[in-house]
């Protein structure tokens, strides 16, 4: 039950982030002040319209893009940097894995959203820059969990066995170690896929991150706050994608835990 | 557990000392630090003056000496925009944070342990799933959208609640749901997992056959001993609390310190933006310290292994 609303909300999500400009003919950037403001339900306009006029249904539909975009490139790079270096250091051990662990506690002295957000106001606003203040506030769950994960894998026989024919680390480490560790890696990933997405609509709706007029959720709700006295739907429609993406994609998470990996805490 | 003590505390003070080190770090990361530590009013001819007077051209590892020695006495600057002692506007701000997160932990405990204990005694029942899909739509709703609806229900529609600012109870219950609800999804979670194991245990089994009424099981044997990773993660998530209240503090205009670090974020006033975030890695440090220190009490074999 779980798993089938969590995959069908997925699915839907990701069939609107592909196939918005089909979805609806509306561009979402297109102003038209005459027509400000219109409720749900007016025709040619089924969510209504922003403060300029603006399509909503056009504007959730490529937030969709833009939020999924963020999502999947933010765990690309995570899952890589992170997992990289919690590669290395569960199987170097010695001073790279203590260098990591120590590293991973100066980060989560840090809340991650605060970390995330602070990072973003330095380094600037932007796609690419959202992008890497999540990765930079993010990566030390996977080092964590990879690292872990590579400490208990490379105790077991197969991986001694590939030791003494006399494979090389390397291979070892990517051969026979890493496809064992990458079930937690797929979860971690899924599992840290929505707190991306929702942490950069919170920090595009704190005023960094995407800016208007781009149609990311985060700032739409930003903007819908000053039209929450005459216009509800401005801060509905957004919200509710944002939660349906969170709650699609936290289900599936769910689930590839508990088939793939059930004793994994994350 | 005097060394193990000692040992926890070392750590602790190793990760301030790091921590303090990435705040330093952090301010670089754009490129040029003196951007983010000019007055408002300043003309561009003036930019290099600020430069050497700030400290900016000096070696790194002299300004390294200076801000570590500085944070260390509590001297993170003058706020750039208040004219005043940077660490004092933060913990001027901190009693309302404090309230708010207590009203929050207190929400929590009273609702979602509760809520996690009755679901697994409870199990497969329709308390159970009901309970199941509040915890889930729980973690999935995003704090400042629930704020944002709850604005438009209690506020703006009912008229029950103000949208914002402090001084009353009124003004306390919204922000408070909203700093509570991921919180306590996860506490309840996480209640209902660890109860479920305890319950399993032949203990339990043997407190039912000798004839302990149901609730005494549940409250002596059980809670007691699913404590532990309650406990853990009740603590370890009352640090993302501090995150959480820079989000919940400003949509409601809460005079905390999330709203202080937002402000100061958004005005470019860094040496509070750095004494705020410093002083929250310091507050999380301590928390982590306090949780461990706290599972070595509740459960013996901590103390002796270590």
């Amino acid at each position: 039950m779980k798993k089938y609303l969590g995959l069908g909300l997925t699915l839907a999500v990701l069939v609107a982030a592909v196939a918005a400009p089909w979805l609806t003919p509306q561009d979402p950037l297109r102003a038209d002040f005459v027509a400000s403001l219109q409720p749900p339900g007016t025709p040619g306009h089924p969510l209504g319209t922003d403060q300029l006029g603006r399509d909503l249904l056009a504007r959730v539909l490529h937030g969709a893009r833009l939020a999924l975009f963020i999502g999947v490139c933010t765990v690309v790079v995570t899952a890589i940097g992170g997992g990289l270096l919690g590669l290395v250091a569960g199987f170097v051990e010695r001073w790279p894995s203590a260098v990591l662990m120590r590293l991973a506690d100066v980060q989560l002295s840090f809340p991650f959203i605060l970390l995330a957000l602070t990072i973003n106001a330095i380094v600037g606003l932007g796609l690419r820059n959202i992008v890497l203040s999540l990765a930079a506030a993010g990566w030390v769950v996977y080092a964590r969990v990879v690292r872990g994960e590579v400490l208990s894998v490379k105790q077991r026989d197969f991986v001694h066995a590939a030791a003494a024919l006399g494979v090389g680390r390397a291979r070892l480490l990517f051969r026979h170690v890493l496809p064992n560790v990458a079930p937690s890696i797929i979860v971690v990933a899924s599992l840290q896929f929505s707190q991306f997405v929702v942490a950069e609509a919170a920090i595009s709706f704190l005023g960094f991150g995407i800016q208007p007029p781009t149609p990311a959720w985060g700032s739409m709700l930003s903007e819908s706050r000053d039209f929450l006295y005459v216009a509800w739907w401005l801060a509905a429609f957004p919200g509710a994608a944002l939660a349906l993406t969170a709650l699609g994609v936290n289900l599936v998470g769910d689930w590839l835990r508990d088939t793939l990996d059930p004793k994994l805490r994350v | 557990m005097r060394r193990y003590l000692a040992a926890r505390l070392a750590q602790s003070v190793l990760v301030v000392l790091l921590s303090l080190t990435a705040v330093f770090g952090m301010v670089r990361l754009g490129g040029d630090p003196v951007l983010l530590f000019l007055p408002m009013d300043i003309q561009a001819k003036d930019v290099n003056e600020f430069r050497e007077r700030l400290g900016f051209n000096d070696p790194l590892l002299v300004q390294y000496g200076r801000f570590m020695a500085g944070a260390l006495r509590g001297d993170f600057g003058q706020s750039l925009r208040y004219r005043r002692d940077a660490l004092g506007l933060v913990l001027e701000r901190l009693p309302a944070t404090l309230q708010l997160a207590g009203a929050s932990i207190a929400l929590t405990l009273l609702v979602a342990v509760p809520l996690g204990v009755l679901t697994a005694v409870r199990r497969d029942t329709l308390v159970d799933h009901l309970g199941t899909v509040a915890t889930v739509l729980g973690q999935a709703t995003p704090g400042f959208w629930l704020g944002l609806m709850l604005i438009y229900l209690f506020a703006v529609q009912l008229r029950w609640l103000p949208t914002g600012g402090s001084g009353t109870l009124a003004h306390l219950v919204m922000p408070s749901i909203v700093l509570a609800a991921f919180f306590a999804a996860r506490v309840a979670r996480l209640t209902r997992s660890a109860t479920l194991d305890v319950l399993g245990e032949e203990y339990i089994k043997t407190a039912r056959a000798k004839g302990l009424a149901e609730a005494r099981v549940v409250t002596k044997h059980t809670l007691r001993n699913s404590a532990i990773p309650i406990v853990t993660l009740a603590g370890l998530e009352a640090g993302q609390l501090l995150g959480g209240a820079v989000i919940a503090e400003t949509i409601f205009a809460w005079p905390g310190l999330g709203r202080l670090t937002v402000q100061a974020l958004l005005n470019r006033d860094f040496p509070v933006v750095m004494a705020a975030v410093s002083f929250t890695s310091i507050v999380y440090t301590a928390l982590n310290l306090a949780v461990d220190l706290a599972y070595g009490w509740l459960d013996p074999r901590v103390r002796v292994s270590a």
